[in-house]
């Protein structure tokens, strides 16, 4: 198992470098970008040349490519005058990424852990009792609540949510985001509550679908023909029997969901303003700042790499069946 | 006569679907004494796990239809509620199932699913239903039994999975054991350690077994006592000599002629005409008589009883004794 998982942290490190390197060539090698259009950029209104190659200079983008592509991964690894890992800095903002970064993340962070937290919640005890009561009504609503939940846009949910709860009726205080020990629990939890909706009802329709299949497929097996006949109580054989075995998959999902979440809720962000990763990779984008962007990328990719990594490891403790070599 | 073990009375079970009424079990009578083996012989669709499943009451209710009656030591299991059903449920009657690879739970340890059955029924403490299960992992000759009772299910083989599924079955020290097909899934050699397994234990523990299979060679050595089923009803019942020695059916001769014999001339093997019904649409009178090669008018029309020949051995059967006798005499025994 040691052997398997040192394998797979060097995966990600290979990858976090391949990462890099397609960044750097969307950049700098596609039409539109090149390091003279970037410094062009940055230099203000219709710079002089010599302006340019002075902020070239500034940027380190006056070296070859390739030299700025192995300096950008080693400091990253190792290290840079900022601080580990060595993100850069940012020149829309003149400041070190890393603090941005962190402080985006743990942002981002409270907003995805607690729209899983709701979708849990939701989504799985609906799946469940549908598949206890396949064909009822409850089943049947509960689907049709499936089926909205996965169709509705965010930003459509978000924009309603807002109008009614926000606007009209005043029941919600409004957008933006208010850490928790700035501003104490209440303003945290309201402002965080319909985001956390809007965010989980996709998720919790989806589990509830998941969730519900699964049981009904595990409710058909042996196994379970089995417990009943010895003698167990139908409580025990579906929560023991049961549910052990159809939430198994489930695990492996959520730790990828949660992780993807993490990478960027961005219309989310947007449209309660909430200033987390997502946010930020937008608001690079827009103002093509070339390390920023890089450096969400990265976080992204790395955050969505290790979960892989861990709902493998996660899934091997659970199901006896598998093991890595 | 004691009052037997387990008494079935014109039991039936349907189960309605979209396409009609899917009657697996059409008026089934046996009865089982306590001690003894029945082997319940058929192809599939015959209604012989159908039938036993619902003696545990293992059907659902909601989706099938259950009529008739089903006698365990004078208590009709179908009418029971399900608390007093779960405790006879793997204390009194315990059933082992044909695939033991999925009948197994994946997850869970084989001496803690052991376990498992026996703390359901018994107030005793973890440890010693854990001792238990080992020893009872012990009776059925796997080696290192208390290193296998922490081990999980696919890491057995698969005789040894049956084993262990047996040790379950037992460890309460049922009164009826139901095996459904329990070596259909296993290689040859492995069946025969099996059932001679069942056989000693059944003898060590006082057990009545119930043997299902569509395996001739199954029962004759392991049963007291034989029925021989066909869409849903017995057609012929007897002891082992009675019907392999004088089967008194045409479905049983058809069995019998499709048994490969070892040594024998010809290179084809003399099938049963025709392929079993639809149990949505039985034929009208005798189940067989469209792929029975001696039906006449009577069977099209009217389904035979199952009357007795003599002793303990019955058979549906329009046709007279005197032809059954000559049947049996020219065509079906020379082939031995």
């Amino acid at each position: 198992m040691l052997r398997y998982i040192i394998r797979r942290l060097i995966w990600l490190v290979f990858v976090l470098v391949v990462i890099t390197a397609i960044t750097y060539s969307i950049f700098f090698l596609l039409p539109g970008g090149g390091t003279d259009t970037i410094a062009q950029r940055f230099a203000g209104r219709a710079p002089r040349p010599e302006l340019v190659q002075e902020v070239k200079i500034q940027m380190g983008l006056d070296k070859p490519i390739y030299m700025q592509f192995f300096s950008f991964t080693k400091n990253l690894f190792f290290g840079d005058q900022y601080g580990w890992p060595g993100f850069g800095k940012s020149f829309t903002l003149r400041l070190p990424m890393k603090p941005i970064l962190l402080e985006r993340t743990l942002v981002t962070l409270q907003l995805a852990l607690g729209a899983a937290v709701m979708w849990l919640c939701i989504g799985i005890p609906i799946g469940v009792l549908s598949a206890l009561r396949p064909r009822s009504l409850f089943d049947r609503f509960a689907m049709i609540f499936a089926l909205v939940g996965i169709s509705i846009p965010v930003f459509v949910l978000g924009a309603i949510g807002l109008y009614a709860l926000v606007y009209k009726t005043h029941l919600l205080p409004g957008t933006g985001y208010y850490s928790i020990f700035e501003y104490g629990f209440q303003p945290w939890f309201s402002h965080f509550l319909l985001p956390w909706f809007v965010l989980s009802l996709l998720y919790a329709a989806f589990y509830a679908r998941l969730s519900r299949a699964n049981l009904l497929e595990v409710m058909g097996e042996d196994y379970m023909r089995t417990a009943r006949s010895k003698g167990l109580t139908e409580r025990r054989v579906i929560v023991h029997h049961g549910l052990r075995a159809s939430m198994t998959p489930l695990v492996t999902v959520f730790g990828l969901d949660l992780a993807g979440l993490m990478a960027g809720a961005i219309i989310t962000e947007r449209i309660f303003n909430i200033p987390g990763i997502g946010d930020l990779a937008i608001k690079s984008i827009g103002s093509q700042d070339v390390y920023a962007i890089l450096d969400v990328t990265l976080v992204a990719a790395f955050i969505i790499t290790f979960a892989n990594l861990v709902v493998d490891i996660v899934y091997a403790f659970l199901d006896p069946r598998v093991r890595y070599e | 006569m004691p009052e037997p073990l387990l008494e079935v009375k014109d039991l039936r079970v349907s189960f309605p679907t979209e396409d009609g009424v899917v009657k697996a079990v059409d008026g089934l009578s046996f009865s089982i004494q306590a001690g003894e083996t029945l082997g319940v012989v058929g192809e599939s669709g015959s209604g012989k796990s159908v039938s036993f499943l619902t003696v545990m009451g293992l059907i659902n209710r909601k989706s099938a239809i259950v009529e008739g009656q089903v006698l365990f030591q004078g208590q009709d299991l179908l009418t029971l509620p399900s608390e007093e059903l779960q405790e006879v449920r793997g204390r009194k009657i315990a059933m082992i199932f044909q695939d033991p690879m999925t009948s197994l739970h994946p997850f869970y340890r084989v001496g803690d699913q052991i376990a498992e059955a026996i703390l359901a029924h018994e107030k005793i403490s973890k440890k010693e239903a854990a001792d238990r299960s080992v020893e009872m992992l012990r009776r059925v000759n796997i080696p290192r039994p208390d290193e296998r009772a922490r081990q999980y299910p696919h890491e057995f083989s698969g005789g040894m999975r049956q084993r262990a599924m047996i040790a379950m079955a037992l460890s309460l020290n049922p009164d009826l054991l139901i095996a459904d097909e329990p070596t259909t899934a296993l290689d040859v050699t492995v069946q025969a350690q099996i059932l001679d397994l069942v056989d000693r234990l059944q003898t060590e523990f006082n057990t009545a077994v119930a043997l299902i299979t569509h395996d001739l060679g199954v029962v004759a050595e392991h049963c007291d006592h034989i029925q021989v089923m066909y869409a849903g009803r017995i057609v012929e019942e007897g002891t082992g000599d009675d019907i392999y020695y004088n089967p008194m059916m045409p479905y049983t001769w058809g069995l019998m002629r499709s048994i490969p014999r070892l040594g024998a001339e010809t290179a084809r093997l003399t099938p049963i005409m025709g392929s079993p019904p639809s149990l949505i649409h039985l034929p009208s009178g005798c189940a067989f008589s469209p792929r029975c090669p001696y039906a006449f008018d009577l069977c099209h029309e009217e389904a035979p009883a199952l009357l007795p020949v003599d002793g303990h051995h019955a058979a549906a059967c329009h046709l007279s004794m005197e032809d059954r006798n000559r049947i049996v005499a020219e065509e079906v025994l020379t082939q031995s």
